[in-house]
This record gives structure tokens, C-alpha cells and sequence, in this order.
């Protein structure tokens, strides 16, 4: 594993917002990874883990009532959090791009997709209309969309819902950014429209060698897809490793939790495992372990934020008492 | 499951009127639901899949009678309800209710949820309202909200509890059948888990059947016991879960599975990829419906269209050729 490959970082990232009442919402609370090129890592959890605050703060993009209270962004040795705005501007769609969950409401109705796709390529690569058009008629093809020439004068509203999210990767694409984030891509679509984007982004990633940070809740999704997984809950990463170690030797009690909960197509199981409680309120997280109070193996020692812990080669987990996560395979999550 | 059909759908058909121009003139219609026939049999859960669009909902719907069906008739117990009068309608809906998707907007965001529950009832009288009352405190119990709950307001719960309490209300007038629409699909996946088991606990408890509408075959799977797929408004193959997950017959139906991601990183499958977009209903295609995506359609297919036939006991497939597409998952190791 060579450093020099390494395209991304994100170093201890925190990102609080607050209320009216001046509470502080702290959504990520020193979330690190990092994303070599050609690498898919997929970061995982429920709503209100901060996985999609996360990207936004990638790109600078939380607005007014959040903040970016500390850490570092680093993209290919600048550290992005240090960038003026106009030069924030330039790495926007040109170095990293991203695609939205909601094709329909990411999209502009009233300008047509070409113009949209043009917008992006005038901007970072000072071409003239024309060649900006002939540039987005091939992306669009790209992205497999039929009569791409036809398609550039059509609005979002002319077009399916699947059509609408390849306009939406083409529009990602169009400057052959070398990160691609991915928020839950494919959530919105039927799953037979959601294989197509899927095999799509793969296929498009091994093309121009891009990282690919997908955001999903999708474990299937990222099963298939992802090389490194980070499992986030309440606003921490409690788990990252390769998709090995997190499907197959799952070390922290969430992420034991939450693959066993997901219901399988291939076994019929009498009863689903359940994680019990909910997702603990943002203004009001526990001290210590956030996952403490629904957690089986909860004692004392969670009072006290856990560090993080390498259980083998890059496979961290923060938990107390990860050694003792055999005991879930016993008992389950009821106590 | 005592085999006796508590529902019966014969030939139904929902069309929606296009209108345009100053008169509002019908120019077409859509085909949501296009001549339907099945039945439920008392105590099972019958699942109606299907991607956006196929009229899986509508169907739901239509039943309800939450919208006039345009043409065939739907049976309960026996006894005709497509054509009741409305004020007919009310024992009906005591037997049959609702479970909505989106928690969020099914509930009046101007009562406390005490009085969501218990409005069914009192509407219906079924009781005096002391009884009400008690009734509905139990009610919230069952789906896991205590008493302290009773007089909250929606907007003061999560989405699980919030479909917990969706749940509560359906169940108050104690109905025979439950159709429930989507009632997991907007939830996260450790609360989706405690739902499905809910409404397992539930429906062993009170005896009750239920149509269970999804788009996803993996909680189908697990909660099912027939499972009926639709495309463009018809029905393409209906089967006992375990039969149909083990052979799906129809070409459609096997793509469907085989698209579904598995959550295993050793699993790697042959996802058969449907090009294209499904067709509208407006103008649904010739022929089988879904010859135009089909990836083993013949001449025939886009000239005839299909019936439901049996193909073994108790599975009906409506294609020419029923079986011919295969697939598989592949382990790459099997880990112990």
C-alpha cells in the first residue's frame, strides 16, 4: 500500500450546528478516513449518523446555521478547509463532484439538462459553447443515455427517474473529477433502474480511476460495491475496515446490530434481530460511548468516551469491549 | 392459515382519466390496475410486489375503496363491496383498514395520539368510552408506547413510533384484514427490524390477514407467506413465498430478485440488468407487457398476450415461457 496514491483525507472532522436557542447540535464529532484512487469507501448508518453532513463538509457546502468546528480535508496535500471561497469554487465539479439522492429535486426544472451539464465544463474548462456542448453530448452517452444529442434540449421533467439520476452522473462527470461522492445514489429508484446506476458508477469509476465515497444505509449496496467501509452512528465513526472484516468479523455491537437486522432474501428467519431503543436525540447524546444505552455489553467503563482500537491490519473499532463481542453470537441482543 | 378466502378480487380495473384543453375533455386514460384476479386466504400475508408504477398501491387502494374501481368487483367474506353505497361502506371499513408508508403524513398532526387511536372507535361506537378509552391505552401498549404517551402529539415521535402508532390505529376497530402500504419503507434499517416483528406479534395475537405492499423483496421474504408480483397494472406471477423464492418463474420476477443487492461481500451475483425504463401505462405495450424488457422474449410475445396459468401447485405464472430465464449467486468461498 503506497502513500502516494492516497487521494483524500479527512482528519478528525467536526461539524456542529446550532439551534435557534443557541444549543449546539454536534451532527460530526471527529469523524477520520481516507481514500486512495480507484477506491470506493463506504460510509454507512441511520439517519442522523452524519454521514451526509460529512460529505457536505467535503465539498464546504453546510449552510449558515452549521459550522465546521475543527480538522482537516485534505485533498492530494492542500487542505481543503483553508481555501478561500473562489478557490473553493474551482475544486467544486472540477477535483470532487457529487451526486444527490433526489434526481428530481437536485436538478434545475427550468433550464435543460444540457445547459446544466455546460455550465460545469465552461467554468473548469474554459471551452467555448459549442465544444462545451459537443463535450456534454459525450458525457451523456458516457452514462448511457439514448439520443444524446436529443436529450441536451429536454428538461429534468421530460425525463424517468432513472433517466434523470445518469443526467445527474453525467453532470458529476463532465469535468473527470478524481472524487466522486455519492449520496445514496440509488435510494429513490426501483431496483431494477438501481442496478443499472450501480453497474454504471463502477464502471465509469474503473474508466477514469476516480475514489468513489458512497453514502448509503444499503448494506446490500455496499456488500457489492464498497472496498473499505466506515460505520458511523450518532456523529463517530464506530467501525472502519475492509468489507470482510466489517461483513464477516463485525466488532463493534452496532455493526453486529445492524447487519444482523437487515432482512435477507436468501434465508427465511423466524424472527429479525433487533437493535432495541432508538437513535438517540442530537441535542442530547450520551456521554462517553454514544451507542451506550442501547448496547448489551454496556457497563461502567462506557462512561468514558472508547479510543480507537486496531483489532488487525486497519480494522479499527471504538469500543471498550470489542474482545467481547463473541457473546452477542450467543445471546443476541436480548439481555 | 385456514385456506378459506376471506378476500376474493375478480377482474379489477382501476383507470384514471387524462384531461386536457379548456373543457377538460378525456384524452386517455391511465391503466393503473388492469384486470386483477386473486384471492387472500384468511390468515395468511400475501405480498404485493412490484416497482413504481405497477399499481401495486392503486390496488391497495381500490380495495379500500378509498377509490371507485372502474370495472370488476372484490369480495369480502363473501359479500359484494364494490358496489355498496357509501353509507354502506362503514361496517366494511371496520373490517378492513389501513396501514399508510409514510408515517409523517398520516397521522393529524393536530391530535394528541391518544384521540388518533380512539377516534375509529368512537366513530364506529363500539363501546362506551370509558371502555374507549382503556381500550386504546392497551392498544398503545401492544405497539410499545406506554400510557405516558397518550396525550403527546405527533410530531413528538420518530418515525418507528410513529408507524407504532399508525399500527395502533388500525388495529382499534379489530379488524379481520390489514392492508398495509409500504409500512417500512421510510424507516431506518435497525427500526425497520422492530416493525416487521411487531406486526409478526401482532398478527398472530389478533388472528389478522394482511396485504402486505413492497417494493422490497428481502422484507417480503421475511414476513410473507404468498407472494403476488405485478407489472404495468397486471399480474405476472403469483406463488407460495418459499416456492417463489426459490424458483421464480417469470422473467420478470427472477430479474427482480436477482437485482436485489446481498448484503455478503462472498456473494457474487449475476445481476440480469433490464435495460430501458418500465413502458407507460397509458400506452402499455402489445402483447405481453413486458416483452419490450424482457431479455428472452420471442415473436410471439410482443403478438399474444399471456394468461395466468399454473405452472406447478399453487404457482401461476402468466408467460410464454415460464422458467426459461435462469440465474444463480455464486459464492466465491462458502465461510462456515
Amino acid at each position: 500500500m503506497e502513500e502516494n496514491n492516497l487521494l483524500l483525507q479527512v482528519q478528525d472532522l467536526k461539524v456542529y450546528f446550532y439551534t435557534e436557542e443557541k444549543e449546539e447540535l454536534r451532527a460530526v464529532d471527529g469523524v477520520s478516513f481516507c481514500l486512495k484512487e480507484g477506491e470506493t469507501i463506504a460510509l454507512v448508518g441511520e439517519s442522523g449518523c452524519g454521514k451526509s453532513v460529512t460529505s457536505l463538509a467535503i465539498l464546504r457546502l453546510i449552510d449558515s446555521d452549521g459550522k465546521i468546528q475543527g480538522g482537516k480535508i485534505i485533498l492530494r496535500g492542500r487542505d481543503l478547509l483553508s481555501l478561500s471561497e473562489k478557490e473553493m469554487r474551482e475544486i467544486r465539479g472540477r477535483d470532487v463532484s457529487m451526486i444527490f439522492q433526489e434526481p428530481s429535486s437536485a436538478l434545475n426544472p427550468v433550464y435543460t439538462i444540457g445547459d446544466q451539464i455546460m455550465e460545469a465544463i465552461i467554468l473548469h474548462q474554459k471551452l467555448s459553447p459549442p465544444q462545451a456542448r459537443k463535450a456534454a453530448e459525450e458525457v451523456l452517452r458516457l452514462v448511457g443515455i439514448p439520443e444524446a444529442h436529443k436529450r441536451l434540449d429536454e428538461y429534468p421533467h421530460e425525463l424517468s427517474g432513472g433517466m434523470k439520476q445518469r443526467a445527474m452522473i453525467a453532470m458529476a462527470l463532465s469535468c473527470h473529477p478524481k472524487v466522486l461522492i455519492a449520496d445514496e445514489p440509488t435510494t429513490s429508484l426501483d431496483v431494477t433502474i438501481q442496478a443499472q446506476i450501480l453497474e454504471l458508477i463502477e464502471k465509469l469509476q474503473r474508466q477514469l480511476n476516480m475514489g468513489v465515497i458512497l453514502i448509503t444505509h444499503d448494506l446490500g449496496v455496499v456488500a457489492g460495491m464498497a472496498e473499505r467501509v466506515v460505520i458511523m452512528y450518532a456523529g463517530k465513526v464506530v467501525e472502519e475496515g475492509n468489507r470482510w472484516d466489517i461483513f464477516h468479523n463485525p466488532s463493534h455491537p452496532y455493526t453486529w446490530g445492524l447487519l444482523h437486522s437487515i432482512p435477507r432474501l436468501d434465508v427465511k428467519q423466524e424472527k429479525l434481530a433487533i437493535i432495541p431503543g432508538v437513535v438517540p436525540d442530537p441535542l442530547n447524546f450520551p456521554s462517553g460511548c454514544r451507542f451506550r444505552n442501547r448496547c448489551p455489553l454496556e457497563d461502567e467503563m462506557c462512561l468514558t468516551e472508547p479510543k480507537r482500537f486496531e483489532i488487525e491490519n486497519q480494522h479499527y473499532v471504538y469500543c471498550h469491549h470489542y474482545s467481547q463481542i463473541e457473546i452477542l453470537k450467543t445471546r443476541g441482543f436480548n439481555q | 392459515m385456514n385456506g378459506t378466502p376471506l378476500l376474493r378480487v375478480q377482474d379489477l380495473k382501476k383507470y384514471f382519466p387524462i384531461k386536457a384543453g379548456v373543457f377538460r375533455k378525456i384524452v386517455g386514460w391511465v391503466k393503473a390496475v388492469d384486470g386483477v384476479s386473486f384471492e387472500v386466504l384468511s390468515g395468511e400475508t400475501l405480498g404485493i410486489v412490484g416497482e413504481s408504477g405497477c399499481g401495486k398501491s392503486t390496488l391497495g387502494m381500490t380495495i379500500m375503496r378509498l377509490y371507485e374501481p372502474t370495472a370488476g368487483k372484490v369480495f369480502f367474506q363473501g359479500q359484494d363491496i364494490s358496489s355498496l353505497r357509501p353509507s354502506q361502506l362503514k361496517s366494511i371499513r371496520r373490517n378492513i383498514q389501513m396501514i399508510f408508508q409514510d408515517p409523517f403524513t398520516s397521522l393529524d398532526p393536530r391530535m394528541h395520539i391518544g384521540s388518533i387511536v380512539e377516534e375509529g372507535m368512537k366513530v364506529h361506537r363500539i363501546a362506551p368510552l370509558s371502555e374507549i378509552r382503556r381500550r386504546a391505552l392497551d392498544l398503545l401498549e401492544k405497539v410499545g408506547l406506554g400510557a405516558e404517551y397518550f396525550s403527546r402529539y405527533p410530531h413528538e415521535f420518530s418515525g418507528g413510533q410513529r408507524q407504532r402508532i399508525g399500527i395502533a390505529r388500525a388495529l382499534a376497530l379489530n379488524p379481520r384484514l390489514v392492508v398495509a402500504d409500504e409500512p417500512v419503507s421510510s424507516l431506518d434499517v435497525s427500526v425497520r427490524s422492530q416493525i416487521l416483528n411487531l406486526l409478526k406479534d401482532l398478527k398472530k395475537e389478533y388472528q389478522l390477514t394482511y396485504i402486505f405492499i413492497s417494493h422490497d423483496l428481502a422484507v417480503v421474504r421475511q414476513i410473507c407467506n404468498r407472494v403476488m408480483v405485478m407489472y404495468l397494472g397486471k399480474i405476472v406471477e403469483i406463488a407460495d413465498g418459499d416456492d417463489f423464492f426459490s424458483s421464480p418463474s417469470h422473467p420478470y420476477s427472477v430479474a427482480l430478485i436477482s437485482a436485489v443487492p446481498v448484503p455478503d461481500p462472498d456473494y457474487e451475483v449475476k445481476r440480469i440488468i433490464l435495460s430501458g425504463d418500465v413502458p407507460s401505462p397509458i400506452n402499455p405495450p402489445q402483447g405481453c407487457r413486458f416483452h419490450t424488457r424482457c431479455p428472452v422474449a420471442q415473436e410471439r410475445c410482443s403478438q399474444i398476450e399471456p394468461t395466468l396459468e399454473e405452472v406447478r401447485e399453487n404457482h401461476w405464472v402468466a408467460c410464454h415461457f415460464p422458467g426459461s430465464l435462469s440465474w444463480e449467486r455464486i459464492p466465491k468461498h462458502v465461510t462456515v
